[in-house]
């Protein structure tokens, strides 16, 4: 059989021309779909009027779900089946993360609604000491918290950072990197109450049972970190292209020099986000610090003896054990959550800031 | 420093070349055998090179003469070995895992993979560059092209490191069109400007051999003549080896040229045949070549 077989195809049919093969639709772009979002909120309110009383949970799902159907739907009728896949698949990912926002959004506005009761400058300069009731702050909360995160900082960035050089630059995928990298992993997933149980441990070896101290905390908090380190400087350091390292070697240039001068400089941004990231991550650790540094209503600014106020554990041991009036404490208690995610907003600012500065122009 | 040699225009240098290819293939007037190892420094001697890549082997049995104050072109079908061979000139090759070389490559007397011989020595001694343009993102023109001096901790005075980047810049004909942004980033350079940025980057360690790897493949026409003309200037200083796939570009820049082949695929790579660039593209002696230079390949 020749090609010449084949039957001329119809040029101008009409089945061509109106159904299947048109390239022209109505469109729902702009206010249409803003219409859509718009009755779906009607129908979520529709849902519990009846019942009388706001309901905001019913309201929220009842709401995406019609946004969702509903824009699968009319957009089907309107449009073409592809263009309503399309915005079908996009309503379903934007609902998805309104969704998740919605704790996120919770979560900070009661915080920083609960905690402005007590966001004053009494509580950001006087400790506990000697306070009953109402009155007295997390001064020395604060400075604990500070001095066992940077005792923290200082063990786990160099561990973190120089095992992720050594898997990255040195190891080519020996078979001992292969078990560092699984250790790694495993570290990761040890939950905290196990690191500080084993700080804890380690320290009553060293100095006897009932030993508390910043320094078992940091020890603590380090095993937290250090993994994590090493997982975002790893992944850092392999985005660096291998043409620059080739070109450095090229050039005559040691490995040592072409790391500390040519990789770590043009990795630096993303190590340096990967470290903030890590810090808040222990920097709210409680369970930990509960069992190596406990709590005192004095100021330690010593992290070798003794125990030290942290402001995760001032924040559960005010709710937990509050004094008399009780919302003294518990106002203290929200304060000290809301001088934490302060403290971890000024440390993701700083290190956005740092990385726009230090990232290498013109690199994609 | 002889480094900004009389320069050679460009098109005197490159069309008789072209000429020659259609010319009969006893090239009259010929004073010296091109073949003929020329007693100068950094002459580079290659000896029964065997190259891997843990138990492949990419390379079998090459040996070769690169006779210095020339250029030399190595041509061939892709994953022939071709960059392979080059970057065992400067013991790049063995920057991979796994890779190793076995043989001899002698440049003035000393075998680069003799004992006790330090590899990052022989990278300052042999330069390259590379494919694509790779300046250092986080480094100013000025600091790239002192980057190999810097990076190696040698400290300049302002007047010596100011006078280097000139002289290397302009030897790699980029001075006229960055000396006004010497502070500015050097990926903020088109690809071609990049390039030369890369040239300047590796003559400015003063290096012996010039190693290039398809320099000019990932740049326009433009580009490539102002690479290829700083080639035929930069061949009075240094021994030039560079591998390309352009055959009109080997034709054009250089004096001698060798071919690579391959049986097929996972075979060893072999140099099929090495000559004058004249020759190799009017009248090699191996059909393999002669079907290679006429697009006649399968």
């Amino acid at each position: 059989m020749s090609l010449t077989d084949i039957p001329p195809r119809p040029l101008e049919s009409d089945e061509r021309s109106n159904s299947d093969d048109a390239i022209t639709s109505g469109s729902l772009a702009g206010a249409p779909m803003l219409g859509i979002f718009a009755g779906a909120v009607v129908i979520g309110a529709l849902s519990w009027l009846p019942f009388g009383g706001v309901n905001w949970a019913r309201w929220v799902i009842v709401t995406l779900l019609a946004y969702v159907i509903g824009t699968l739907i009319i957009s089907r009728v309107v449009e073409s089946p592809r263009q309503a896949t399309d915005r079908f698949a996009t309503a379903v990912m934007s609902s998805a993360f309104l969704l998740v926002m919605l704790p996120l959004v919770s979560v900070v506005w009661t915080v920083v609604e609960r905690g402005a009761n007590r966001f004053d400058w009494t509580f950001y300069s006087e400790t506990m000491r000697g306070v009953i009731g109402e009155g007295g702050g997390g001064y020395h909360a604060i400075v604990g918290t500070l001095i066992v995160t940077s005792l923290t900082a200082l063990f786990a960035i160099p561990f973190g950072l120089f095992t992720a050089i050594y898997l990255v630059e040195y190891a080519n995928g020996s078979r001992f990197s292969k078990a560092v990298t699984a250790l790694v992993d495993v570290m990761t997933g040890i939950p905290s109450i196990v690191a500080g149980l084993f700080a804890y441990a380690l320290f009553v070896l060293i100095d006897g049972p009932g030993h508390r101290s910043g320094l078992a905390g940091a020890v603590a908090l380090t095993l937290l970190m250090t993994p994590v380190v090493v997982r975002t400087s790893e992944e850092m350091l392999r985005l660096v292209p291998n043409e620059l390292r080739e070109a450095s070697f090229a050039l005559g240039v040691p490995r040592w020099r072409t790391i500390t001068k040519v990789v770590l400089p043009t990795a630096i941004a993303g190590i340096l986000t990967g470290i903030v990231l890590a810090v808040a991550r222990v920097i709210g650790e409680t369970a930990p610090l509960l069992v190596t540094v406990g709590i005192t209503a004095n100021l330690n600014k010593n992290p070798l003896s003794g125990r030290m106020a942290t402001l995760p554990v001032f924040s559960y041991n005010s709710y937990k054990f509050p004094t008399l009036p009780p919302e003294a404490s518990i106002d203290r208690a929200w304060t000290a959550a809301l001088t934490l995610v302060l403290i971890v907003m000024v440390l993701f600012v700083t290190a956005r800031i740092l990385s726009s500065i230090l990232k290498p122009k013109g690199l994609r | 420093m002889n480094r900004s040699a009389t320069r050679a225009p460009y098109f005197e240098a490159s069309i008789p070349m072209t000429d020659s290819v259609r010319a009969p293939a006893t090239a009259p007037n010929e004073p010296v055998d091109a073949n003929a190892p020329v007693d100068l420094p950094n002459r580079i001697d290659i000896r029964d090179l065997d190259i891997y890549y843990g138990d492949f082997k990419a390379v079998e049995g090459v040996s070769m003469t690169i006779n210095p104050r020339s250029v030399t072109a190595l041509i061939g079908p892709s994953g022939c070995g071709k960059s392979t061979f080059l970057r065992s000139m400067n013991r790049m090759h063995e920057v991979i895992r796994g890779a190793y070389v076995d043989g001899e490559v002698i440049i003035n007397g000393r075998n680069l993979y003799g004992p006790g011989v330090d590899p990052v020595a022989v990278r300052r001694k042999v330069g390259m560059v590379f494919q694509r343009p790779n300046p250092f993102p986080t480094m100013s023109i000025a600091d790239n092209v002192l980057a190999g001096k810097k990076l190696n901790s040698k400290r300049m005075s302002k007047s010596v490191a100011a006078e280097l980047v000139e002289t290397s810049l302009r030897g790699a004909n980029l001075w006229n069109e960055v000396k006004d942004r010497l502070d500015g980033p050097g990926s903020g350079l088109s690809g071609g400007q990049q390039q030369r940025l890369c040239i300047a980057r590796a003559i400015a360690v003063e290096p012996d051999v010039l190693l290039m790897d398809e320099p000019c493949s990932a740049l326009d026409p433009i580009s490539t003549l102002a690479i290829e003309e700083l080639m035929l200037e930069l061949k009075n200083s240094y021994n030039i080896v560079i591998v390309t796939h352009n055959m009109q570009q080997a034709a054009r820049v250089s004096d001698r040229t060798g071919f690579f082949n391959i049986e097929g695929t996972g075979k060893p790579g072999r140099l099929i045949e090495m000559d004058a660039t004249e020759k190799i593209f009017s009248n090699p002696t191996e059909q393999q070549t002669q079907d290679y230079v006429t697009g006649r390949f399968g």
